[in-house]
């Protein structure tokens, strides 16, 4: 076989930085290639450079035998390489054709080609078993099929080599693994295919597996021959095992929801929603995303309040508490988007350490903030909790999604708090700082606090959970004990399809 | 060629950023000077030599700096905050008028008096705010417009005011109001000059404007609030308590421009007092980088440009409204210049 693409030799610096040290990598015909590593290990820079959105210090990129041009995307769409890029770059106001025609036609053309560019887009569609409406409105699409129009929008360019940037970060599960199938399909028609991740589940999918790990290639594997556990050695460069919760006894009822029904106009957000968490247990709320945990997470920050229905901590009502409330009465939030809520980034490390209680005498004195104290309860923070790349000065954009993360968490835990919301406490981070968030979590636990953990992924629910719940279309299920909980059983409560037909299979 | 976000701004940046700025809004200034047929270095020392080439000169600049202190304060404190005051120039007018209203006829002493002027200046430059804060906060009514808009309704209505009850009889027709008492008159700082000490209480009010915002709880509440609103509401930061405050604090400063004027200068209010005190005030915030310290830098620069500009038109003949065109130029390049603090280049 003859490779389809080849790079040689890439490196990139960035100043000081080096992204990518001397890559050197080969695409087969009709191969699923993965590019697996952690956050800043390089994969998109090298990606950017194959695509000729960077050009390389040093190496070239070869497809098809020739030799592309640095720096020059027009080249390698022409030389047949397409990107799916992490974030969309759809026109939202058009329809599914016009975005797939944009920039593919001579401007200088009076009429434009539609009713041409709408049967080839069609033939394509059919041909990789893509279907689609081109005259939908993008905005009108969900994430799955909006992703499926990048994908045809590649191909309608001719593309045979498709590189895919994190294709599921924006995904649910299913449709996610939906995906997967429909690339295997379309290595069948002949395309190559290169995909970036960093979850171990996901590049098992593929036939090989190309490590980076500090924008070195570390190692190179068919994934017939490793396992999930070799890739995670190799991709965090030490051995990584996320911890495992030991049994013990559960106390007594922290926070409860009776009856919580959350409504915003016509819309009703959370419909009768039953909870319990008890001291040193963790309730895990399992789901698609987009069926109301963002309302769950909103509700237990305080910044929702039920419309009917009554939120309880330790039996007193907490409906109307607030945020600032909250945090009084000893709840912990770790919000669901770190650089949305959980902290300013603008502001240091230390002044979002205390952000939350600017107000109690720990940290202002006749409103005047306590700086000294501050700065050394945020070192603490940093020492205990891990926190690399920071001193409290830092600002706290430049922390990496990990070491943010463990800033918020640190900031919670450290309050000593009765009840913590950990809302999709692990998204987008990497193997190494997934176990540290896991092993906090379950420090906490251990020290009896009561934790709501909302997730998507069900490996994290089922390893952390006593108990857990599914959440759909704002409605949740009864709860199940961890050791029930299989796939199939968490499939179906996540379908909707509970209580009795979930007993009786 | 891309934008990169820095990861830090090195503190030579931050100074240099508004030098820089000013440099390019006086060179594309000299492409005006250069059509009204005068060379630009001439003008450019002509009108250095009339801010600050003698002692009343340069007292003269400080005087026409104090007013624009307490405005650019005004504004950066509202701007840190993403509230945008656009009504300085209302609220300017707001504490003149109250003034000169109570301080015709207030039967105290004058070490009683100034401050109580003070304060009722204060208040009446923080209630005129209060309204489109409100607004704001209830029904998400754009403060950009309001307060614009109020601007020209404080003006009309002052010269209701100065014409009508608050007339001043003894003024000959011309358009004033009654002045303040002679006992509330602010003293001189530099003997026989109009330099009075009003321009040491704006300086004050920037170091109190500092400590305010970088040690209190209100000000680390603030900049939460203004850098990221979701995230400070999050914490447990209440918005609309922290709008309203800077609301408050904003317009007060605004406020006591107005008063110190009235009280240091102008003794009476007519409604061309005010050269655009509080637009300008905008442009010196814009120019500190909304860092009180860099306010009072930032005033001084527009005071000379402002008195320079006069004497440069009496030698060169170029129209003084020059002044204007290089103020509203800085702004310009300024904001340019504050996207370079923030991005750099890359290719």
């Amino acid at each position: 076989m003859t490779k389809v693409l080849e790079l040689r030799g890439i490196t990139k610096r960035f100043g000081a930085l080096t992204a990518n040290d001397d890559i050197s990598l080969e695409l087969q015909p009709g191969e699923i290639l993965a590019l697996l590593g952690e956050n800043g290990a390089g994969k998109t820079t090298l990606m950017n450079i194959l695509f000729g959105h960077y050009a390389a210090d040093e190496g070239s990129v070869h497809v098809f035998g020739q030799k592309l041009p640095p720096g020059v995307p027009r080249k390698a769409i022409e030389a047949g390489v397409g990107m799916v890029h992490q974030h969309f770059t759809l026109a939202g106001n058009l329809s599914v054709l016009e975005n797939v025609m944009l920039g593919s036609e001579p401007l200088r053309r009076i009429k434009s080609a539609r009713a041409e560019a709408r049967a080839k887009l069609l033939k394509i569609a059919e041909r990789f078993g893509l279907p689609i409406d081109p005259e939908a409105k993008i905005s009108a699409l969900s994430v799955g099929e909006r992703q499926r129009v990048e994908i045809l929008k590649a191909l309608y360019r001719d593309a045979r080599i498709l590189i895919l940037d994190e294709p599921t970060a924006v995904l649910a599960r299913p449709e996610a693994q939906r995906l997967f199938e429909t690339l295997r399909d379309m290595t069948k028609e002949g395309l190559s295919l290169i995909f970036i991740s960093h979850k171990l589940r996901e590049v098992m999918t593929a036939d090989r597996v190309a490590v980076l790990r500090g924008g070195k290639l570390v190692a190179e594997r068919n994934t017939a021959d490793t396992s999930p556990a070799e890739l995670a050695e190799l991709m965090v460069g030490r051995k990584v095992e996320r911890p495992t919760r030991a049994d013990h006894r559960t106390g007594a009822p922290v926070m409860s929801a009776v009856g919580v029904s959350i409504k915003r106009g016509e819309e009703t957000r959370l419909d009768d929603v039953n909870f319990t968490v008890h001291e040193g247990e963790i309730l895990g709320i399992v789901g698609v995303s987009g069926n109301g945990q963002a309302a769950l997470g909103a509700l237990l920050s305080g910044l929702v309040q039920p419309s009917s229905g009554e939120l309880r901590l330790r039996g007193a009502d907490a409906s109307a508490l607030g945020p600032r409330g909250m945090i009084r009465a000893g709840v912990g939030r770790v919000p669901e988007d770190r650089h949305a809520e959980g902290v300013v980034g603008e502001l240091s490390v230390w002044e979002n350490a205390v952000l939350e209680r600017l107000k109690t005498p720990q940290f202002s004195k006749n409103g005047f903030v306590r700086q000294r104290e501050s700065r050394e309860y945020a070192e603490r923070l940093i020492e205990r909790f891990d926190i690399r790349g920071a001193s409290a000065d830092t600002r706290a954009r430049l922390l990496s999604g990990g070491n943010m993360q463990k800033l918020i968490l640190g900031r919670v835990l450290s309050n000593e708090p009765s009840f913590v919301l950990a809302n999709q406490p692990t998204r987008g981070l990497d193997e190494g700082a997934i176990a540290s968030v896991h092993t906090e979590l379950l420090a906490a636990r251990e020290k009896g606090a009561a934790i709501l953990l909302i997730s998507e992924e069900l490996e994290e629910a089922v390893a952390l959970s006593d108990r857990i719940q599914a959440i759909v279309k704002g409605r949740l299920s009864a709860p199940i004990e961890a050791k029930d909980a299989n796939p199939q059983r968490l499939g179906l409560m996540m379908a909707g399809a509970w209580d009795e037909d979930a007993h009786a299979t | 060629m891309r934008l990169e976000r820095r990861t830090h701004t090195p503190l030579y940046i931050v100074v240099l950023a508004p030098l820089i700025a000013v440099l390019a809004a006086l060179i594309l200034a000299a492409g005006l000077i250069v059509a009204a047929g005068v060379n630009p270095l001439t003008a450019y020392g002509e009108m250095l030599r009339g801010a600050l080439g003698s002692r009343l000169s340069i007292t003269e600049m400080l005087t026409r700096a104090t007013p624009l202190i307490f405005t650019g304060l005004a504004a950066a404190v509202a701007f840190r905050a993403k509230l945008w005051n656009i009504g300085g120039e209302g609220q300017f007018f707001m504490g003149a008028l109250v003034t000169a209203w109570i301080g015709h006829s207030l039967g105290v002493p004058g070490w009683l008096g100034v401050p109580m002027l003070l304060l009722a200046s204060m208040a009446a430059g923080a209630a005129l705010l209060a309204g489109p804060a409100f607004l704001r906060l209830r029904f998400g009514v754009d403060e950009v417009v309001t307060t614009l808009l109020l601007n020209f309704i404080v003006l009309l209505f002052v010269g209701l005011m100065i014409e009508g009850p608050l007339r001043d009889p003894l003024a000959f027709g011309w358009p004033s109001s009654v002045p303040v008492d002679n006992a509330f008159r602010l003293p001189d700082l530099v003997p026989r000059t109009r330099l009075h000490i009003g321009f040491i209480f704006a300086v004050i009010a920037a170091a109190t404007v500092w400590l305010v915002l970088s040690r209190t709880v209100f000000g680390a509440e603030t900049r939460a609030a203004g850098l990221n609103a979701d995230a400070a509401a999050f914490a447990g930061i209440s918005l609309p308590r922290t709008i309203m405050g800077v609301a408050l604090l904003s317009g007060a400063l605004a406020g006591l421009a107005g008063s110190v004027e009235v009280m240091g200068v102008t003794a009476g209010v007519t409604t061309t007092m005010s050269p655009g005190f509080g637009y300008a005030g905008i442009v010196v915030a814009m120019l500190a980088a909304l860092h009180p310290a860099g306010v009072v830098a930032a005033a001084i620069f527009v005071a000379t440009v402002f008195v320079g500009a006069d004497a440069m038109s009496r030698a060169t003949g170029v129209p003084s409204f020059i002044a204007d065109v290089i103020v509203a130029l800085c702004l310009l390049t300024m904001i340019v210049a504050l996207l370079f603090t923030t991005y750099r280049v890359r290719r």
